[in-house]
């Protein structure tokens, strides 16, 4: 077989545009979870974002306006989630479910008029020399301003989380809401601003699909993205960096599977199709085999200042 | 407990139900695998619904149902339409087969008319289009116009359909263009745009300068052109958005007619079963406008093609042809037949890849 | 201010006022959707919750079709709710079920045309196997590498569906079906066939399974020392340990329940009401019985009625598209809103609301 045709320079170019959305829904996530809280509506939140992302953008003819149009519209709907959970104790698992199935409803209803219509282009950002330089400049310094965004993002939370007296307080909080509450915390309040950091960054990564990866508005065309994203934060055991190397090896293998086929590997589509999932499944196999690994204690359960 | 009494407690079922829209208006459903707005293939079957409505206004009342899938929920889709009073239901989607044929044999009065299927009965027709006649004129245009000499496929499954789209284009890009190699990606998906977006791109990476694509969205088109010069072909709908430059033509399914004329059999109680594959002829498969980025004597040929096979002078599939593995399939002159079309599970020579499954 | 005051004991009233609030609330906000996208509002909601079971003229064909919807959702949210109890975090019951669909269906078709009575037997222990199976992956990478199982049974849901799409138009494809995907039809043959048991009833293999299961959940949680087990483990894994728990085995227990009560699902389905293995004869049920788990609030009964309510939504959301032309979006975002109200006052019955003062501050 004769792989020659793959270009590595325009392949690690691919796997980032490819990596970002579920990048930006996997640090928000991530965040979420480390408060404490499980949240599995990232589909939800991510396709809801991708459709007023999308909107605004054609109705402003601004693709940033539509970026932080997207980061409200999936704050918005995580803002739901947040008081089911954390107001109304309910079971976060069914909840975040609830809000993936409403969210892929009222997307579909907020979308129909714009059906078939096209977006304006995000541009190319203008790094100057850095995009000059051979191969490097093509592969890393060529992109739109929203994957750097996304990686600035991921060492921001990575700061954030431990440089930071807010991001103490929040593993504090995600660690043992009971200590934290006898502490002094405002253990909803601090759950509250990571869920909508969380439906924020969601939606984000919707609307980098339906504005720069495809580019275009379809009924339920984050086919599953938000799941993967679920995934990566598992796979990251919730550490920032590690969801930029999740992301980006799964987004890689992805295109890199699509990539052999194109150029004619012989090895069975069945197996290249699967294999995103299955590397990832062995590259966690791996870590976890050296241990060190964890979720914050307090994920998923119900918090209540009883007494 | 067997089949008969089954069929019998149904049909007492049946004669239970009183017809839910009543009024003298002759009602036709349809069973939609996606969402109308996929832009594709549902969306064009939502389009032929549109021009039934158009066609008889008040004289006929249409209903649908979107996403449901090829399981147990077919049947269950099928059957609710039946006994909501529908005259004729229009199935839409392969997998809708054998729900189908089970709901019709409870039904002996409603009409039934499956797409893509094999399998008739009284009250069940059967009907597809010859989109492989489409693909031959792609194909046609793509050996042309290709400077790098590799075309890029985006396929989805790999069913009969899909394998004599890729043999049709691959056959007539080879005639005019010797040197013109196939690189096929399979999805595995019918639609879902980031993938296809992506496949698009591992395509012209890999310096396919041509990409056809057997899924729904109109992602790879924007890939393409984000490329640059990529030429690409609507699919189920034209997708003219993306013209002059990347698409330069499409392949369109046009149900509306058949529809119209189906539900108007209907009406007057003409209807009959029977098997329609049509192609460019009767206008079922419609070619899109090819695009000024095509060079005038490419265009000029290529619509040559068409209305030859329209004109049922030229046949897609004339021998002398062989299979992929070297063996004799159609001689010189020979035609293939519908029944090895229909179930075709081969490449032709040249084609270097390997069918999965 | 209003304030939540935990009850000492869940309050029975509440627990069974709650649903229909409920109901109510959902009723409320979704007929003013339905009336802002055009629709008769008490139609709409007529045709969702009462037609499926009332309606003169379907109610004959759908009431035994919630049984058939249902089945599968009660049969693989009985296995989640075990390992959820327990803590162990089975996402992947759609992949088990595809692979006890393909095992099942496989298991049979390699003795075609037999008409032994054996058939479907060995159809049904393939299946279960099959699930298991495809469970016993997570289930021995957590317990020998701390893999988390989260990740893996997820992630082995897309390895199942390409398998799924491979052996459809490939291993299991039917022979006499002109190349196309898509195994034999189980319903033209009668040693294989999953048919229904009392005629008119919509009562299938399945369906009896998904009962069975129940109570066998019912009285292992309640009755047996492994239930306890179960429910120690999920609540206080220390002092589980210290009371002698193996938490590997529960882990394999767990997952190995879960998985095979999804296989068995994924079988009877196919093999039944869909008739054969088709590239997508998965409809979700697998990620929608997590929610029918949680509704039910882990508790076999509960998980019985959670199921035949969202069989309800699914087939009244199906009327309601037919007959009054709404857009299935408008269906699933109503799904998705009576799933909140349920869940919001679900508070009631652990909670009671107290006005008190505010404070001066």
């Amino acid at each position: 077989m004769d792989l020659s045709s793959i270009s590595p320079v325009l392949l690690v170019a691919s796997i980032m545009v490819s990596a970002t959305p579920i990048l930006f829904a996997a640090i928000g996530e991530l965040v979420v979870e480390k408060s404490g809280v499980l949240n599995l509506g990232v589909e939800g939140m991510m396709i809801t974002g991708a459709v007023v992302g999308f909107a605004v953008a054609v109705n402003t003819e601004s693709p940033l306006v539509g970026f932080v149009a997207a980061a409200v519209a999936g704050a918005v709907l995580s803002l739901a989630f947040g008081f089911l959970t954390q107001h109304l104790l309910s079971n976060q698992v069914a909840t975040g479910l609830g809000l993936t199935l409403a969210g892929l409803g009222l997307s579909a209803l907020i979308g129909k008029p714009y059906e078939g219509m096209k977006s304006p282009t995000l541009p190319k950002l203008d790094l100057g020399p850095l995009s000059d330089i051979p191969g490097v400049g093509k592969m890393v310094f060529s992109h739109d301003i929203m994957v750097y965004v996304s990686i600035l993002l991921v060492a921001a939370v990575w700061a954030f989380l431990k440089f930071t007296r807010g991001g103490l307080i929040l593993r504090a909080v995600g660690e043992s809401h009971d200590s934290a509450h006898a502490l002094g915390y405002k253990v909803v309040r601090v759950r509250m601003i990571a869920i909508l950091f969380g439906g924020a960054c969601a939606g984000l990564g919707g609307a980098y699909l339906s504005l720069v990866r495809v580019p275009q508005w379809t009924e339920g065309m984050t086919a599953g993205a938000g799941w993967i994203a679920l995934a990566i934060v598992v796979f990251a055991s919730w550490r920032p960096w590690r969801i930029l190397i999740g992301a980006y090896l799964f987004g890689g293998v992805t295109v890199l599977q699509l990539n052999l086929q194109a150029a004619g590997a012989k090895v069975p589509v069945a197996l290249l199709s699967a294999s995103p999932y299955l590397i990832t499944i062995l590259v966690l196999v791996i870590i976890s085999a050296r241990g060190a690994h964890g979720a914050p204690a307090s994920l998923g359960r119900v918090f209540h200042a009883s007494n | 407990m067997n089949r008969r009494t089954l069929l019998a407690t149904v049909a007492a079922a049946t004669i239970v139900s009183t017809a839910a829209w009543a009024d003298d208006a002759v009602t036709a459903g349809f069973i939609f695998i996606g969402p109308v707005g996929d832009g594709g293939w549902t969306y064009e079957h939502n389009q032929g619904r549109l021009a039934v409505e158009e066609a008889y206004g008040d004289k006929v009342k249409t209903v649908y149902q979107e996403n449901v899938p090829e399981s147990a929920d077919a049947e269950r889709a099928i059957t609710q339409m039946a006994l909501a009073g529908a005259d004729i239901i229009f199935t839409t989607s392969f997998g809708y087969m054998d729900p189908t044929l089970a709901v019709a044999a409870k039904f002996p009065n409603v009409k039934f008319e499956h797409a893509t299927g094999y399998k008739q009965a009284d009250n069940v027709a059967t009907y597809s289009a010859r989109f492989y006649e489409g693909r031959a004129v792609q194909g046609h245009i793509a050996g042309n116009m290709t400077k790098t000499n590799k075309i890029g496929y985006i396929a989805s499954f790999p069913i009969p359909e899909v394998i004599r789209g890729i043999n049709a284009a691959y056959i007539h890009a080879k005639e005019v263009n010797p040197d013109v190699e196939f690189s096929v990606v399979w999805a595995y998906t019918w639609f879902d745009p980031a993938k296809e977006a992506d496949a698009a791109r591992a395509l012209i990476e890999n310096g396919a300068d041509v990409v056809l694509q057997h899924t729904d969205s109109t992602a790879p088109q924007a890939a393409a052109k984000e490329a640059g010069n990529v030429i690409t072909f609507g699919q189920a709908s034209d997708m003219a958005d993306y013209g002059p430059m990347p698409r330069v033509s499409s392949i369109i399914d046009n149900w509306g007619p058949y529809y119209v004329d189906r539900v108007g059999a209907v009406m007057d109680g003409t209807w009959t079963s029977g098997n329609t594959w049509d192609g460019i002829a009767p206008g079922m498969v419609g070619i899109g406008e090819i695009s000024d980025a095509v060079p005038a004597e490419v265009k000029a040929s290529a619509l040559a093609l068409k209305d030859s096979i329209a004109s049922g002078e030229y046949h897609t599939f004339t021998g002398p042809l062989k299979k992929q593995d070297g063996s004799d399939w159609l001689a010189d002159g020979e035609t293939a037949d519908d029944g090895t079309l229909a179930g075709m599970n081969f490449y032709v020579e040249g084609i270097t890849a390997d069918i999965p499954n | 201010m209003l304030r939540l005051e935990k009850r000492p004991q869940p309050s029975r009233e509440w627990t069974a006022l709650s649903p229909l609030l409920a109901v109510a609330l959902t009723m409320l906000v979704g007929g003013i959707l339905f009336a802002i996208l055009g629709a008769n509002p008490f139609e709409a909601i007529r045709t969702i919750f009462w037609d499926p079971i009332f309606s003169e003229q379907f109610s004959g064909f759908t009431r035994p079709q919630l049984l058939v919807k249902a089945g599968p959702l009660i049969l693989i949210a009985i296995g989640l709710s075990i390992g959820f109890k327990a803590g162990i975090w089975n996402i992947g019951a759609e992949g088990q079920y595809i692979m006890g669909a393909i095992c099942g269906a496989g298991a049979g078709l390699a003795f075609y045309p037999s008409d032994s009575v054996l058939i479907f037997p060995l159809m049904l222990i393939a299946g279960a196997l099959g699930g298991w199976a495809w469970a016993m992956i997570p289930a021995i990478l957590k317990t020998k590498l701390g893999t988390n199982e989260i990740l893996v049974s997820l992630m082995l849901v897309y390895v199942a569906e390409t398998i799924l799409a491979s052996v459809a138009s490939g291993l299991l494809r039917n022979p006499d079906g002109m190349g196309f995907p898509g195994s034999r039809n189980f319903k033209e043959w009668d040693a294989a066939f999953n048919s229904e048991l009392i005629t008119g009833t919509g009562m299938h293999w399945g369906v009896v399974a998904a009962f069975i299961a129940v109570i066998a959940a019912y009285v292992l949680m309640s009755r047996h020392i492994q239930g306890f087990n179960i429910r120690l483990t999920g609540e206080a894994p220390r002092a589980a340990r210290f009371a002698g728990v193996n938490p590997t085995r529960i882990v394999i227990l767990c997952l190995g329940i879960s998985g095979a009560l999804a296989g068995m699902a994924g079988m009877f389905e196919a093999t039944g009401p869909a008739g054969q293995v088709s590239i997508d004869f998965n409809a979700g049920y697998g990620f929608t019985a997590i929610i029918v788990a949680f509704l039910g609030r882990l508790n076999p009964i509960g998980i019985l009625l959670a199921g035949l309510l969202m069989a309800l939504t699914y087939i009244g959301g199906e009327l309601a598209q037919l007959m009054l032309g709404l857009p299935g979006a408008a269906i699933q975002l109503f799904q998705g809103m009576l799933l909140f109200f349920l869940l919001a006052t679900d508070v009631f019955t652990n909670y009671r609301l107290r006005l008190t003062k505010k404070e001066a501050v």
